[in-house]
C-alpha cells in the first residue's frame, strides 16, 4: 500500500521533471506533443509547447495541457537559463495550450493573447472545468484560466532583448482567437494550431476563414515553422500543404453536398473518407469538421 | 429505428442489466433527474408511454457538442382524425433540460422535425409526443458528448451576429407536390448565445441571447410553431414537412429573448 501511494505521488512529477525540449533554432526551444486524444493518462499534455529566449526576457509559447505540465515547463526554463520569464503567450483558447498558465503567474509576467482570447476563455471555462476531472484527471478552478493582460488586436512586437517577436492576431480560422509568433532573428514562425501536421486539422472556428489565413500566411518570410501538433520543426511554407489540401477538399465536398440538398447528417457520414489514410485521429475529428464547415457554408452565399 | 432495435433486444438486455448494471452504467446514463424532477416539472402527473409513436435519431457520440444533429420521425401521417400535436425535446443533463417544443397541425403532413442541438454532457435526449387524443408517448436516445477542445457554444459568434435575423427556406427543388407532405428546411441566422460563462475571467460578458419562438405558416395556416431554448445550436436550423393544397406563401416569424422579431416569406408554386 505504501509503495503504491509512493508510486502514485511519484510518477507524475517524474514525467514533469523530464519534460523534453529541443532547441530547433538558436534560443527557440520546443517540447513535442503526442497525437492522442486528451485523456486521464496523458492528462491533456498533447500539444507542442515551448519558449524563446532573448537577452533580457524569456517568452513562453503555450503553457501546456495541465497545471503540472505548466510547472514542469517553468522548472525546465529556470534550470536552463537565468533570464527571467516576462511573457506567456497563448496561441489560442484550447485546453492543451492554456492549462499551464497559472504556474507562470507572478509579478512581472505579462500574459499575451488574441484580443478575443479572454472572452473565449470565459465562455468555455464552465464547460471545460466541469469536464476536466473525468476527462483529464485533474480539478480546475477559475484561477487556472489566466486571460491576457496584453491583448493583441492586430499585431504586437515583443522585444525580448536582442530579438523581437512579431505577434499577429488572425481572423477566425482554427478558432476565433488564433495568434501566431514570428521570431525575425531566426526566421522561425510559431503557428500554434493554425498548423496541424500528422494530427488531422480541427476546425473550431471557420473553414473559409482558415483557408484565407493560410493564403495570407504563405507570404510570410520564414525559414522554418513550429506546428501546434506535429514535429517540433518543419520546412516553411511546404509544411502547409497537407493541411491546406485537406481543408480545400472539405470545402469543395461540403459545397457540393449543400448544392445537392444533402443534410448535415448525410454530409458527416459520407464526405472526405478518402483522406483517412493521410491523418491520425481522423475518426475523432473529421465528422465534427464537416459539421462545423457545413453549418458555416450554408450561409456563404448571403 | 433505435426504438425497434431496442425492443428486439429487450429480453437479452434485461438479463444483462440484472447481472451487470451496477458496474457498467456509464456516466450520465442514470435517469434519476428525469424520473424524479423533469418529468413532474414538465408534464405533472400525466402518464407517458414509451412506444413507437415517434422515433428519435441522434448520434451515439456527439462529434461536435455545439452541433449535434437530432431527428425525430413520426411513425404515421398527420390526418385530421389522428395526428401529433406537439413534440417536446428534453436533454436531461443540459443546464436547461427543456430544449424545444414543436406544435404541429394536420397541415404539417408529417410530424417530423430535424434540428441541431448543444449537448453539455453524457445524457439521454427524449422526445415526448402528444397525440390529438391527449396521450403522451416517448422515445429516447443516449448521447455521449465528445470532449477535448470542443465546447457547446458557437464558433464564430460575430459572423452569426453580422447576419442576425436573416432567414432562408429551402425546398427540394423549385416546385412542390400538392396534397402530399413536402420536405422543407428553415435556416435562421442567430448567434443563439447561451449566456453561460465564468464572469471571473472576462469582463466582456455575452448575455444570453437566443431565439425563443419560431412560427411557420403556409397560406395563413400554421404548420410548425416552436418554443426554443439555449440548447438549439447557433444559426438554428429546422427540417420539417408541410402539405400544400394550392399555391401560396410560406411565412416564418421568429422572436428572440431580447424582443427582436424577424420574418421572411417565400412564394411556393406546384
Amino acid at each position: 500500500m505504501g509503495i503504491g501511494l509512493a508510486l502514485l505521488g511519484f510518477s507524475p512529477s517524474t514525467q514533469a521533471e523530464t519534460l523534453s525540449l529541443q532547441e530547433i533554432a538558436p534560443g527557440v526551444h520546443v517540447h513535442q506533443g503526442v497525437h492522442q486524444l486528451p485523456d486521464t493518462h496523458n492528462r491533456g499534455e498533447i500539444a507542442n509547447i515551448g519558449f524563446i529566449e532573448g537577452e533580457r526576457c524569456v517568452a513562453v509559447i503555450d503553457s501546456g495541457g495541465s497545471p503540472e505540465q505548466g510547472l514542469a515547463l517553468k522548472r525546465r526554463i529556470e534550470a536552463s537559463t537565468r533570464i527571467p520569464i516576462c511573457y506567456v503567450i497563448n496561441t489560442h483558447v484550447h485546453p492543451d495550450h492554456i492549462y499551464g498558465n497559472l504556474a507562470f503567474k507572478s509579478a512581472g509576467v505579462r500574459f499575451v493573447g488574441h484580443h478575443k482570447l479572454g472572452q473565449a476563455m470565459a465562455m468555455r471555462a464552465p464547460y471545460y472545468t466541469e469536464r476536466a476531472p473525468s476527462q483529464l484527471g485533474f480539478q480546475l478552478s477559475p484561477e487556472h484560466f489566466v486571460p491576457p493582460d496584453l491583448p493583441v488586436t492586430e499585431t504586437l512586437d515583443l522585444d525580448l532583448g536582442g530579438r523581437t517577436l512579431r505577434l499577429t492576431a488572425h481572423a477566425t480560422a482554427h478558432t476565433d482567437n488564433d495568434l501566431s509568433i514570428l521570431d525575425r532573428k531566426t526566421g522561425t514562425l510559431w503557428l500554434g494550431d493554425l498548423l496541424f501536421m500528422g494530427h488531422v486539422p480541427v476546425v473550431d472556428g471557420s473553414l473559409n476563414g482558415w483557408l484565407e489565413e493560410i493564403r495570407k500566411l504563405r507570404t510570410v518570410e520564414a525559414q522554418r515553422v513550429v506546428p501546434g501538433h506535429g514535429p517540433v520543426v518543419a520546412a516553411w511554407p511546404l509544411a502547409l500543404t497537407g493541411e491546406e489540401n485537406y481543408l480545400k477538399m472539405l470545402q469543395a465536398e461540403i459545397r457540393s453536398a449543400i448544392k445537392e440538398g444533402k443534410t448535415i447528417d448525410q454530409a458527416m457520414n459520407e464526405l472526405g473518407r478518402t483522406a483517412k489514410p493521410d491523418w491520425q485521429l481522423f475518426d475523432d475529428f473529421h465528422k465534427r469538421n464537416i459539421a462545423t464547415g457545413f453549418a458555416e457554408l450554408e450561409w456563404e452565399d448571403d | 429505428m433505435k426504438t425497434c432495435i431496442r425492443n428486439l433486444l429487450l429480453p437479452l438486455s434485461l438479463f444483462a442489466l440484472v447481472v451487470t448494471a451496477p458496474a457498467t452504467r456509464a456516466e450520465g446514463e442514470d435517469e434519476t433527474a428525469w424520473n424524479t424532477v423533469l418529468k413532474q416539472k414538465l408534464f405533472a402527473d400525466r402518464p407517458i408511454v414509451e412506444d413507437q409513436t415517434v422515433a428519435i435519431t441522434a448520434p451515439y457520440r456527439a462529434e461536435d457538442p455545439a452541433l449535434v444533429p437530432l431527428q425525430i420521425t413520426s411513425q404515421f401521417p398527420q390526418t385530421a382524425e389522428k395526428y401529433i400535436r406537439n413534440i417536446t425535446v428534453v436533454i436531461d443533463n443540459n443546464p436547461v433540460p427543456f430544449s424545444a417544443s414543436f406544435d404541429f397541425t394536420p397541415e404539417s403532413g408529417k410530424a417530423d422535425i430535424a434540428t441541431r442541438m448543444r449537448f453539455n454532457a453524457y445524457t439521454h435526449v427524449r422526445a415526448i409526443a402528444e397525440t390529438n387524443d391527449g396521450k403522451l408517448h416517448m422515445a429516447k436516445a443516449f448521447v455521449k458528448a465528445s470532449g477535448g477542445c470542443s465546447a457547446p457554444i458557437g464558433t464564430d459568434i460575430e459572423a452569426a451576429k453580422a447576419r442576425m435575423g436573416k432567414m432562408k427556406f429551402k425546398l427540394d427543388g423549385d416546385k412542390v407536390t400538392l396534397g402530399q407532405p413536402n420536405p422543407l428546411q428553415l435556416l435562421v441566422s442567430h448567434p443563439n448565445i447561451t449566456g453561460m460563462q465564468m464572469d471571473q475571467i472576462s469582463r466582456i460578458i455575452q448575455p444570453a441571447h437566443f431565439v425563443n419562438e419560431v412560427k411557420v405558416s403556409f397560406a395563413g395556416k400554421p404548420i410548425l410553431t416552436a418554443k426554443t431554448d439555449i440548447a438549439i445550436s447557433a444559426d438554428p436550423n429546422f427540417r420539417f414537412y408541410f402539405t400544400p393544397d394550392q399555391a401560396g406563401e410560406l411565412k416564418a416569424e421568429i422572436k428572440d429573448n431580447l424582443g427582436n422579431q424577424y420574418s421572411a416569406t417565400q412564394a411556393v408554386t406546384p
